[in-house]
């Protein structure tokens, strides 16, 4: 069984068809991309995957669970963890701050235990800290650990937003476009990552038009334009479609 | 642990200033210190809900009021018209009702403080729990409109109830017995004891949210601050997070109301009025909105300035004041400016233009 | 009811409600200018009265009024110039705690310059006693001078924005500031404009209105609150919808006197304005569209 399916998803705002019948599988242990130009339509389709805002038709379904209704918070819940295009940090908060609120899904204190201090709440938060450190460790990070996070350099944002979704421990990780904004070395870097990150057995689905991150680690790779999905493929065959070609290069 | 040392520092003040004040004679500032700290407890707990969770409350006062106005009419107002009646039956069975003779020596039945507290306190948090789940999911000018509507109709129910006292409010509250031996009263006798009781209070209410803030809770809600998105994407079920800090901030409010009415003997309207509200964002704003430290220094400053009578007729004008010129010029909060470290940029900026001339 | 008792609340909703639409106006024209709510609306409704009053020791009415108009004019220019202008892109809670914070030293102002007591302008023609007879009902003449004065400032804003040049560069300055700028409009200024204008509105709806309603320096926040009810029941930004809904709201306020006491007539608009951003923030009359494509 695939761990997310998405069947005929449609969404509308007002005149605008920004996704228009898309339908795609993604199987657990994979890397799966969707590509396509500015405007195609990924970060809408991320944004009904993830529940920020419901689909006009069509239905998301998470390891056999249909998600229509529920909300972003439900949805990372289930074990759905993202990053953003423009990296969201709380501000105000170290690196390793930042990561803690990653594990909250993984923990239980309330509001009652927290001012409290109940005991069994010591463990919890000891838990959680050496998690989040470890998590900083892999993604080579540790040393920002207590550096405020907005201070820190735009690939180390990205590092760190990385890390805060990995705290979730989800089961499928959605990246959007986690190369924007990065020069050819820190996207050579955010790559291996991401191969790190599958190795872990964590699938991911990322959005982005860099082509050669996605050429280099996508197991397959769907492409988008104008909402429609115009091919779903290897890497190989798909740089050697024209049609893809053709919305890439223009046409002659 | 850490945190609970962390006031100790605070602890020491406080037996300084009461030490202070009887070597010197000026024991009647305590008086005004211990109405500034339950005042600073309702800050603190504002201070939660609009620097660390971000939610703008002009309706403060309205939950202080809601806690004294209860407490003070429970406590009060002579249940024997309805002494036949189940609840007051029930009320009685429970231990929960206190007989006696008022000035003119008619019988009387009152609520003890203890219940009228609970039942205070219970109030402004159920109503803080109906009025925050639609008024919560506004935002900007929409929220600050509504809370301050809020704290509004407040202000008009005491206004115009009888049973609150309307224009006059309510006085004659008693004591309100702690423990054996600790009495929130007015009573000159008991002014060092309320002075302890007030800033133990305080200094209570103060490691709780210090330890909140640096919990699961508190970085939850400190990401909310940050990106409402981001937390959502994380896990944190934001609105449910915003509704209990805004519980727990009624729930402050609604203490210092209760114990604050003990202690002055009584409540009125101009408790629950708008420029309270105003008065507490204010205070929290001057603190630096997300700085649990300075919206309790200055929550203590400010109220024992105001209540001494510094500013005179200016008070109001005095906080509104305050208000724009930390918006204007520092809106990280008055401890934020830092003034030695501006001074000495200043001074180099000065020096390398002059060198810049050479 | 009798038909008389009808009309009268009838014609006391139009008037009320008539001031309650200038004050919203007024919310709208900074709101669409700058995206601020201005907190401190209600004083320019009280400078203005105010203002008049104590002009008139020293000249007739008229020139009293049109004086007050323009010093309450200054008064929105200064506030702007002040403490609106030089702010870069600051948050909507920091504007909402200047405004705020305007709101409360213009009080403060107020207080320490005319004192807490109640007064009033004069009616402008007869007194209180004079009475026009409406379908049998006994209207004050000073009703129609607030339902006209109200009438011509929408109908002169109208105006204004539709065939002046710089009323249509504050409406591009309105629909994207940006590009307003881009194109040349010294948005500053238009932003200075905006205040202007609603502080003039906001003076002569004090004046016309005090010789009914009576002139206080703390009338400003529950006239501002009514105000934004009326704006946000409008669909805020919109002065047609203000109107409908400043009537609407007026009505409903002289008719609930029936139903409940006095002292919570507050309390029932105040209630309405709860349950009209709990229900419907986009307004009766806006978009469900618009309202989640603006900030709040």
């Amino acid at each position: 069984m695939a761990l997310l399916e998405i069947k005929q998803l449609n969404k509308r705002f007002g005149g605008l068809h920004a996704v228009n019948d898309v339908s795609f599988q993604v199987e657990p242990g994979q890397i799966k991309a969707v590509i396509g130009p500015n405007g195609a339509g990924k970060t809408t389709l991320f944004n009904m995957i993830s529940g920020t805002f419901p689909p006009t038709s069509g239905s998301v379904t998470f390891q056999g669970r249909d998600l229509r209704g529920k909300k972003p918070y439900q949805v990372a819940d289930l074990g759905m963890a993202r990053t953003f295009q423009n990296i969201k940090m709380f501000n105000g908060m170290t690196a390793l701050e930042n990561v803690m609120v990653g594990r909250h899904v993984q923990s239980n204190a309330g509001f009652l235990s927290s001012m409290f201090r109940m005991p069994w709440t010591w463990k919890e938060e000891r838990a959680i800290r050496d998690k989040s450190m470890e998590l900083l460790a892999l993604l080579g990070i540790e040393e920002h650990a207590h550096t405020d996070a907005s201070s820190l350099a735009f690939g180390q944002q990205r590092a760190v937003e990385l890390a805060r979704a990995l705290a979730l421990e989800p089961t499928l990780l959605l990246l959007d476009e986690p190369a924007a904004g990065l020069n050819i070395y820190e996207t050579a870097e955010v790559g291996r990552l991401i191969t790190k990150i599958r190795d872990l057995g964590i699938t991911v689905l990322l959005v982005e038009h860099d082509m050669s991150l996605v050429m280099d680690i996508s197991d397959e790779i769907v492409v988008l334009c104008f909402g429609e999905k115009i091919a779903e493929d290897l890497p190989p065959a798909i740089q050697q479609n024209p049609e893809v070609i053709k919305i890439y290069l223009g046409e002659e | 642990m850490k945190k609970l040392l962390s006031v100790l520092p605070l602890l020491a003040v406080v037996i300084g200033v009461h030490l202070l004040t009887s070597a010197t004679d000026t024991m009647y500032y305590l008086t005004q210190m211990t109405m500034s700290a339950y005042y600073s407890l309702l800050i603190i707990g504002l201070c939660v809900l609009m620097g660390y969770a971000g939610q703008i409350s002009l309706g403060h006062a309205g939950f202080f009021a809601i806690g004294g106005y209860l407490s003070a009419a429970l406590t009060t107002r002579s249940l024997v018209p309805y002494q036949d009646t189940a609840l007051v039956n029930l009320l009685d069975s429970v231990g929960m009702i206190l007989s006696g003779h008022d000035l003119y020596g008619e019988a009387m039945l009152v609520v003890s403080p203890w219940a009228a507290c609970g039942i205070a306190v219970c109030t402004a948090a159920l109503i803080a729990v109906i009025i925050g789940i639609p008024v919560l999911k506004l935002k900007g000018h929409y929220l600050a409109m509504a809370t301050l509507g809020f704290g509004i109709i407040i202000y008009r129910v005491a206004l115009a109830l009888e049973y609150f006292g309307e224009a006059d409010g309510i006085s004659e509250v008693p004591p309100f017995p702690l423990l054996s031996g600790l009495t929130i009263s007015g009573n000159f006798s008991d002014r060092i004891q309320n002075y302890y009781i007030a800033w133990g209070l305080l200094l209570i209410g103060m490691v709780l949210l210090l330890n909140l803030m640096d919990s699961r809770v508190g970085r939850a809600l400190r990401g909310i601050h940050g990106s409402d998105e981001a937390a959502g994407a994380m896990g944190v079920n934001t609105s449910r997070f915003k509704l209990q800090t805004f519980v727990l901030s009624a729930v402050f409010a609604a203490i210092a109301g209760v114990c604050l009415t003990h202690y002055n003997g009584g409540i009125g309207p101009s408790e629950a009025g708008v420029m309270k509200s105003v008065r507490y964002v204010a205070i929290v704003a001057v603190g630096g909105m997300a700085n649990l430290w300075g919206a309790l220094l200055m929550g203590v400053v400010l109220n024992f300035l105001s209540l001494r009578g510094v500013f005179g007729s200016y008070d109001d004008a005095v906080f509104g004041l305050i208000l724009i010129l930390i918006m204007l010029f520092a809106p990280n909060g008055i401890l934020s400016l830092n003034i030695r470290h501006r001074l000495k940029q200043l001074l180099r900026r000065g020096k390398q233009d002059r060198e810049g001339e050479v | 009811m009798t038909t008389e008792l009808f009309i009268q609340y009838l014609m006391a909703g139009i008037t009320y409600g008539s001031i309650y639409a200038i004050v919203a106006i007024g919310f709208n024209i900074i709101y669409n200018t700058t995206g601020i709510i201005n907190f401190a609306q209600g004083e320019f409704v009280m400078f203005g009265g105010m203002i008049a009053i104590s002009l008139l020791h020293f000249m007739p009415m008229p020139l009293a009024i049109a004086l007050a108009v323009i010093i309450t004019m200054v008064i929105g220019a200064l506030i702007e110039i002040c403490f609106i202008r030089w702010l870069k892109s600051p948050s909507v809670l920091r504007m909402i705690i200047i405004t705020i914070g305007i709101s409360i030293l213009s009080r403060e102002v107020a207080v320490h310059i005319w004192g807490e007591s109640i007064r009033s302008l004069p009616y402008f023609v007869g007194n209180e006693i004079s009475s026009i007879p409406v379908f049998g009902a006994r209207i004050s003449p000073q009703v129609l001078w607030v339902v006209a004065a109200s009438a011509l400032m929408v109908i002169f804003l109208g105006i204004f924005f539709r065939t002046t040049s710089i009323g249509r560069e504050m409406r591009a300055c309105a629909s994207n500031r940006k590009a307003a700028t881009l194109c040349g409009i010294n948005t500053q200024n238009m932003v200075t404009l905006s205040f202007i204008l609603s502080a003039g509105m906001g003076a002569l709806a004090g004046c016309v209105m005090s010789p009914i309603t009576y002139s206080q320096y703390d009338m400003g926040t529950g006239l501002a609150i009514k105000g934004f009810t009326v704006a946000i029941l409008g669909g805020l930004g919109s002065s047609g919808g203000a109107v409908t809904a400043g009537i609407l709201l007026g009505v409903i306020e002289a008719f609930s006197v029936s139903v409940v006491p006095l002292a919570f007539q507050d309390a029932i608009s105040i209630a309405i304005l709860l349950i009209i951003l709990f229900v419907r923030p986009q307004g009766l009359f806006g978009s469900k569209e618009a309202a989640g494509l603006s900030e709040f």
